[in-house]
Protein backbone atom coordinates (compact mmCIF):
# COMPACT_ATOMS: atom_id res chain seq x y z
CA UNK A 1 0.00 0.00 0.00
CA UNK A 2 1.37 3.25 -0.74
CA UNK A 3 2.16 5.45 2.56
CA UNK A 4 -0.72 8.45 1.79
CA UNK A 5 -3.76 6.25 1.25
CA UNK A 6 -1.92 4.12 4.20
CA UNK A 7 -2.17 7.30 6.35
CA UNK A 8 -5.44 8.13 5.60
CA UNK A 9 -6.57 4.71 6.74
CA UNK A 10 -4.90 4.55 9.76
CA UNK A 11 -6.39 7.94 10.56
CA UNK A 12 -9.38 6.80 9.68
CA UNK A 13 -9.42 3.96 11.86
CA UNK A 14 -7.82 5.22 15.18
CA UNK A 15 -10.54 8.12 14.67
CA UNK A 16 -12.99 5.24 14.92
CA UNK A 17 -11.30 3.81 17.87
CA UNK A 18 -11.15 6.85 19.56
CA UNK A 19 -15.19 7.89 19.03
CA UNK A 20 -15.62 3.79 20.13
CA UNK A 21 -13.53 4.48 23.41
CA UNK A 22 -15.15 7.85 24.20
CA UNK A 23 -18.65 6.09 23.85
CA UNK A 24 -17.93 3.05 26.27
CA UNK A 25 -16.28 5.58 28.58
CA UNK A 26 -19.07 7.73 29.02
CA UNK A 27 -20.96 4.83 30.08
CA UNK A 28 -18.71 3.76 33.05
CA UNK A 29 -20.66 4.20 36.64
CA UNK A 30 -18.11 6.56 38.44
CA UNK A 31 -15.76 6.06 41.20
CA UNK A 32 -16.17 4.91 44.57
CA UNK A 33 -20.00 3.86 44.05
CA UNK A 34 -20.14 0.17 43.05
CA UNK A 35 -23.84 -0.44 41.60
CA UNK A 36 -25.79 -3.47 40.29
CA UNK A 37 -23.41 -6.79 39.50
CA UNK A 38 -20.26 -4.85 41.20
CA UNK A 39 -22.42 -4.25 44.70
CA UNK A 40 -22.66 -7.92 44.92
CA UNK A 41 -19.53 -8.78 44.19
CA UNK A 42 -18.10 -6.90 46.67
CA UNK A 43 -20.86 -7.19 49.24
CA UNK A 44 -20.39 -11.24 48.91
CA UNK A 45 -16.35 -10.91 48.95
CA UNK A 46 -16.24 -8.59 52.12
CA UNK A 47 -19.19 -10.41 54.11
CA UNK A 48 -18.94 -14.25 53.13
CA UNK A 49 -15.37 -14.15 51.69
CA UNK A 50 -13.87 -12.10 54.32
CA UNK A 51 -11.58 -11.04 51.64
CA UNK A 52 -10.32 -6.91 52.02
CA UNK A 53 -8.99 -6.68 48.95
CA UNK A 54 -11.81 -7.60 46.38
CA UNK A 55 -9.87 -7.61 43.57
CA UNK A 56 -7.64 -10.39 44.40
CA UNK A 57 -10.99 -11.59 46.46
CA UNK A 58 -12.40 -11.76 42.09
CA UNK A 59 -8.58 -13.53 40.61
CA UNK A 60 -8.49 -16.53 43.48
CA UNK A 61 -11.96 -16.83 44.04
CA UNK A 62 -15.16 -16.07 42.09
CA UNK A 63 -12.80 -16.35 39.20
CA UNK A 64 -10.31 -18.67 40.76
CA UNK A 65 -10.76 -21.23 37.33
CA UNK A 66 -9.37 -18.34 34.86
CA UNK A 67 -6.69 -17.62 37.24
CA UNK A 68 -5.97 -21.57 37.01
CA UNK A 69 -5.74 -20.91 33.38
CA UNK A 70 -3.86 -18.00 33.35
CA UNK A 71 -0.59 -19.57 35.45
CA UNK A 72 -0.68 -22.65 33.31
CA UNK A 73 -0.18 -20.60 30.21
CA UNK A 74 3.02 -18.53 32.21
CA UNK A 75 3.91 -22.45 33.59
CA UNK A 76 3.91 -23.60 29.55
CA UNK A 77 5.55 -20.55 28.17
CA UNK A 78 8.76 -20.60 30.74
CA UNK A 79 8.54 -24.38 29.81
CA UNK A 80 8.37 -23.48 26.46
CA UNK A 81 11.76 -20.64 26.52
CA UNK A 82 13.24 -22.98 28.25
CA UNK A 83 13.61 -25.57 26.02
CA UNK A 84 13.92 -23.68 22.80
CA UNK A 85 17.04 -21.70 24.44
CA UNK A 86 18.67 -24.85 26.02
CA UNK A 87 19.06 -26.10 22.75
CA UNK A 88 22.75 -26.71 22.26
CA UNK A 89 24.63 -26.55 25.65
CA UNK A 90 27.18 -28.02 27.07
CA UNK A 91 30.02 -26.82 24.48
CA UNK A 92 32.72 -23.98 25.25
CA UNK A 93 30.83 -22.82 28.19
CA UNK A 94 34.00 -22.87 30.47
CA UNK A 95 35.91 -20.62 28.46
CA UNK A 96 32.88 -18.21 27.71
CA UNK A 97 32.16 -18.05 31.67
CA UNK A 98 35.76 -17.00 32.11
CA UNK A 99 35.40 -14.56 29.76
CA UNK A 100 32.67 -12.72 30.95
CA UNK A 101 33.33 -12.94 34.81
CA UNK A 102 36.34 -10.99 33.84
CA UNK A 103 33.88 -8.66 31.82
CA UNK A 104 31.32 -8.54 35.24
CA UNK A 105 34.50 -7.02 36.87
CA UNK A 106 34.28 -3.60 35.05
CA UNK A 107 30.82 -3.01 36.36
CA UNK A 108 30.55 0.34 37.88
CA UNK A 109 31.46 0.68 42.01
CA UNK A 110 28.31 2.38 42.25
CA UNK A 111 25.78 -0.02 40.47
CA UNK A 112 27.67 -2.46 42.30
CA UNK A 113 26.77 -0.59 45.64
CA UNK A 114 23.31 0.34 45.18
CA UNK A 115 22.15 -3.40 43.58
CA UNK A 116 23.40 -5.12 46.67
CA UNK A 117 21.72 -2.70 48.90
CA UNK A 118 18.82 -3.14 47.31
CA UNK A 119 18.28 -6.59 46.83
CA UNK A 120 17.29 -7.43 50.52
CA UNK A 121 14.29 -4.54 50.47
CA UNK A 122 12.94 -6.00 47.34
CA UNK A 123 13.12 -9.49 48.21
CA UNK A 124 11.27 -8.37 51.89
CA UNK A 125 8.77 -6.27 49.69
CA UNK A 126 8.27 -9.60 47.28
CA UNK A 127 7.09 -11.67 49.70
CA UNK A 128 5.58 -8.44 52.23
CA UNK A 129 3.13 -8.48 48.36
CA UNK A 130 2.33 -12.07 47.98
CA UNK A 131 1.58 -12.65 51.62
CA UNK A 132 -1.06 -9.51 51.66
CA UNK A 133 -2.85 -10.19 48.56
CA UNK A 134 -5.73 -10.63 50.38
CA UNK A 135 -6.08 -7.40 52.97
CA UNK A 136 -4.13 -5.06 50.16
CA UNK A 137 -3.36 -3.95 46.94
CA UNK A 138 -0.86 -6.57 45.46
CA UNK A 139 -0.69 -10.50 45.37
CA UNK A 140 0.53 -13.74 43.94
CA UNK A 141 1.45 -12.11 40.87
CA UNK A 142 3.02 -8.57 41.65
CA UNK A 143 5.08 -9.88 44.50
CA UNK A 144 6.48 -13.02 42.35
CA UNK A 145 7.45 -10.14 39.53
CA UNK A 146 9.06 -8.41 42.37
CA UNK A 147 10.60 -11.43 43.51
CA UNK A 148 11.85 -12.67 40.03
CA UNK A 149 13.39 -8.22 39.91
CA UNK A 150 15.47 -9.16 43.35
CA UNK A 151 17.24 -11.77 41.56
CA UNK A 152 17.67 -10.17 38.38
CA UNK A 153 19.11 -7.55 40.77
CA UNK A 154 21.77 -9.33 42.04
CA UNK A 155 22.66 -9.77 37.73
CA UNK A 156 22.81 -6.15 37.70
CA UNK A 157 25.48 -5.80 40.59
CA UNK A 158 27.73 -7.84 38.32
CA UNK A 159 27.50 -10.93 39.83
CA UNK A 160 26.54 -13.50 37.70
CA UNK A 161 28.80 -15.82 39.40
CA UNK A 162 26.81 -15.42 42.79
CA UNK A 163 23.65 -15.05 40.53
CA UNK A 164 24.22 -18.96 39.60
CA UNK A 165 24.39 -19.26 43.21
CA UNK A 166 21.65 -17.88 45.19
CA UNK A 167 19.16 -19.12 41.81
CA UNK A 168 20.34 -22.15 40.72
CA UNK A 169 18.39 -23.51 37.48
CA UNK A 170 17.11 -26.52 39.32
CA UNK A 171 15.52 -24.48 42.30
CA UNK A 172 14.18 -21.96 39.87
CA UNK A 173 12.69 -24.92 37.69
CA UNK A 174 11.33 -26.29 41.03
CA UNK A 175 9.92 -23.21 42.47
CA UNK A 176 7.79 -23.00 38.80
CA UNK A 177 6.67 -26.37 39.10
CA UNK A 178 5.50 -26.19 42.87
CA UNK A 179 3.78 -23.09 42.19
CA UNK A 180 2.07 -24.65 39.32
CA UNK A 181 0.96 -28.09 41.45
CA UNK A 182 0.08 -26.09 44.52
CA UNK A 183 -2.48 -24.42 42.83
CA UNK A 184 -3.84 -27.29 40.93
CA UNK A 185 -3.78 -29.03 44.24
CA UNK A 186 -5.80 -26.82 45.84
CA UNK A 187 -8.55 -26.46 43.09
CA UNK A 188 -9.12 -30.44 43.28
CA UNK A 189 -9.16 -29.60 47.23
CA UNK A 190 -12.43 -27.80 46.61
CA UNK A 191 -13.65 -31.36 44.66
CA UNK A 192 -12.87 -33.31 48.00
CA UNK A 193 -13.51 -30.62 50.83
CA UNK A 194 -16.34 -28.40 49.76
CA UNK A 195 -18.94 -29.12 46.48
CA UNK A 196 -16.68 -28.19 43.34
CA UNK A 197 -13.30 -27.38 42.27
CA UNK A 198 -11.68 -24.08 43.93
CA UNK A 199 -14.57 -23.83 46.29
CA UNK A 200 -12.97 -21.96 48.87
CA UNK A 201 -12.73 -24.83 52.08
CA UNK A 202 -11.25 -22.98 54.53
CA UNK A 203 -12.32 -21.22 57.47
CA UNK A 204 -12.29 -17.66 56.58
CA UNK A 205 -11.50 -15.70 60.20
CA UNK A 206 -11.74 -12.33 60.71
CA UNK A 207 -11.64 -9.34 57.79
CA UNK A 208 -8.20 -7.80 58.15
CA UNK A 209 -6.27 -10.74 59.55
CA UNK A 210 -3.25 -12.15 58.24
CA UNK A 211 -4.97 -15.40 58.52
CA UNK A 212 -8.12 -14.74 56.92
CA UNK A 213 -9.97 -15.25 53.55
CA UNK A 214 -9.60 -19.02 53.09
CA UNK A 215 -7.97 -20.71 50.60
CA UNK A 216 -7.34 -16.94 48.89
CA UNK A 217 -3.72 -16.49 50.27
CA UNK A 218 -2.73 -20.15 49.72
CA UNK A 219 -3.55 -19.39 45.89
CA UNK A 220 -2.06 -16.19 46.06
CA UNK A 221 0.99 -17.58 47.88
CA UNK A 222 1.29 -20.50 44.77
CA UNK A 223 0.96 -18.20 42.08
CA UNK A 224 3.66 -16.07 44.15
CA UNK A 225 6.25 -19.34 43.71
CA UNK A 226 5.15 -20.02 40.45
CA UNK A 227 5.41 -16.09 39.02
CA UNK A 228 9.03 -16.31 40.32
CA UNK A 229 9.95 -19.56 39.29
CA UNK A 230 8.90 -18.85 35.94
CA UNK A 231 10.04 -15.37 35.56
CA UNK A 232 13.48 -16.14 36.94
CA UNK A 233 13.71 -19.31 34.76
CA UNK A 234 12.98 -17.28 31.62
CA UNK A 235 15.52 -14.46 33.06
CA UNK A 236 18.05 -17.20 33.38
CA UNK A 237 17.95 -18.93 29.98
CA UNK A 238 18.14 -15.37 28.42
CA UNK A 239 21.48 -14.40 30.40
CA UNK A 240 22.82 -18.03 29.61
CA UNK A 241 22.46 -17.60 25.71
CA UNK A 242 23.38 -14.06 25.77
CA UNK A 243 26.02 -13.83 28.02
CA UNK A 244 27.73 -17.12 28.27
CA UNK A 245 26.88 -18.36 24.79
CA UNK A 246 26.22 -14.99 23.10
CA UNK A 247 29.86 -13.50 22.82
CA UNK A 248 31.75 -16.44 20.97
CA UNK B 1 -10.67 14.11 37.01
CA UNK B 2 -8.43 15.37 39.24
CA UNK B 3 -5.19 17.66 38.07
CA UNK B 4 -2.73 14.04 38.59
CA UNK B 5 -5.06 12.28 36.75
CA UNK B 6 -4.68 14.92 33.36
CA UNK B 7 -1.19 15.01 34.22
CA UNK B 8 -0.69 11.13 33.93
CA UNK B 9 -3.04 10.65 30.95
CA UNK B 10 -1.12 13.37 29.18
CA UNK B 11 2.72 11.55 30.12
CA UNK B 12 0.66 8.27 28.77
CA UNK B 13 -0.45 9.77 25.21
CA UNK B 14 3.10 11.44 25.15
CA UNK B 15 5.26 8.59 25.95
CA UNK B 16 2.91 6.18 23.58
CA UNK B 17 3.81 8.49 20.60
CA UNK B 18 7.43 8.68 21.46
CA UNK B 19 7.89 4.64 21.61
CA UNK B 20 6.45 4.75 17.98
CA UNK B 21 8.36 7.29 17.11
CA UNK B 22 11.74 6.07 17.96
CA UNK B 23 13.55 3.73 15.81
CA UNK B 24 15.91 2.31 17.28
CA UNK B 25 15.08 -0.53 19.25
CA UNK B 26 17.01 -0.70 21.84
CA UNK B 27 16.58 3.09 22.85
CA UNK B 28 13.22 1.67 22.18
CA UNK B 29 12.97 -0.93 25.08
CA UNK B 30 13.65 2.29 27.02
CA UNK B 31 11.45 4.41 26.07
CA UNK B 32 8.76 2.07 26.75
CA UNK B 33 10.05 1.17 30.19
CA UNK B 34 9.75 5.03 31.06
CA UNK B 35 6.31 5.00 29.30
CA UNK B 36 5.51 2.10 31.70
CA UNK B 37 6.56 4.11 34.76
CA UNK B 38 3.72 6.79 33.42
CA UNK B 39 1.44 3.82 32.75
CA UNK B 40 1.41 2.64 36.41
CA UNK B 41 1.21 6.07 37.56
CA UNK B 42 -1.86 6.50 35.64
CA UNK B 43 -3.09 3.59 36.83
CA UNK B 44 -2.35 4.45 40.22
CA UNK B 45 -4.35 7.85 39.78
CA UNK B 46 -7.82 5.96 38.71
CA UNK B 47 -7.29 3.81 41.92
CA UNK B 48 -6.27 0.90 40.28
CA UNK B 49 -3.47 0.24 42.58
CA UNK B 50 -3.64 -3.96 42.57
CA UNK B 51 -2.90 -3.26 38.28
CA UNK B 52 -0.09 -0.58 38.97
CA UNK B 53 1.78 -2.79 41.24
CA UNK B 54 2.13 -5.20 38.30
CA UNK B 55 2.44 -2.83 35.74
CA UNK B 56 5.55 -1.07 37.46
CA UNK B 57 7.78 -4.16 38.04
CA UNK B 58 6.56 -5.91 34.32
CA UNK B 59 6.80 -2.83 32.35
CA UNK B 60 9.63 -1.22 33.52
CA UNK B 61 12.09 -4.13 34.74
CA UNK B 62 10.41 -7.94 33.15
CA UNK B 63 10.10 -6.52 29.89
CA UNK B 64 12.60 -4.23 28.69
CA UNK B 65 15.49 -6.29 29.88
CA UNK B 66 13.84 -9.27 28.10
CA UNK B 67 13.96 -7.33 24.75
CA UNK B 68 17.30 -6.30 25.38
CA UNK B 69 18.22 -9.62 26.06
CA UNK B 70 16.51 -11.42 22.96
CA UNK B 71 17.96 -8.21 20.90
CA UNK B 72 21.88 -9.22 22.21
CA UNK B 73 21.16 -13.02 21.38
CA UNK B 74 20.09 -11.94 17.75
CA UNK B 75 23.03 -9.42 16.98
CA UNK B 76 25.55 -12.05 18.60
CA UNK B 77 23.69 -14.50 16.01
CA UNK B 78 24.04 -12.65 13.36
CA UNK B 79 27.51 -11.98 13.87
CA UNK B 80 28.13 -15.39 14.40
CA UNK B 81 26.76 -16.17 10.67
CA UNK B 82 29.01 -13.60 8.90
Amino acid sequence: VRPRPRAALALLALAGLAALIAWAAGGLTPFGTPSGPANGVVRTLVHERHAANTVNGVTYDLRGLDTLGEELILFVAALGSAVLLRHGRGEEVDAAREQHESASARTADALRAAGTALVGPLIVLGVYVVVHGHLSPGGGFQGGVILAAGLLLVYAAGQVVALERVEPTALVEVADATGALAYALVAVGGLVFAVAALENFLPFGTTGNLLSAGTIPVLSIAVGVEVTGAVALILTELLDQTLLRGGE
Amino acid sequence: VTVLQIVALAAVATGGTLVVLVRDPVRQALVASVFGVALAILFFAFQAPDVAISQIVVATVAVPVMILLALTKLRGDEEHER
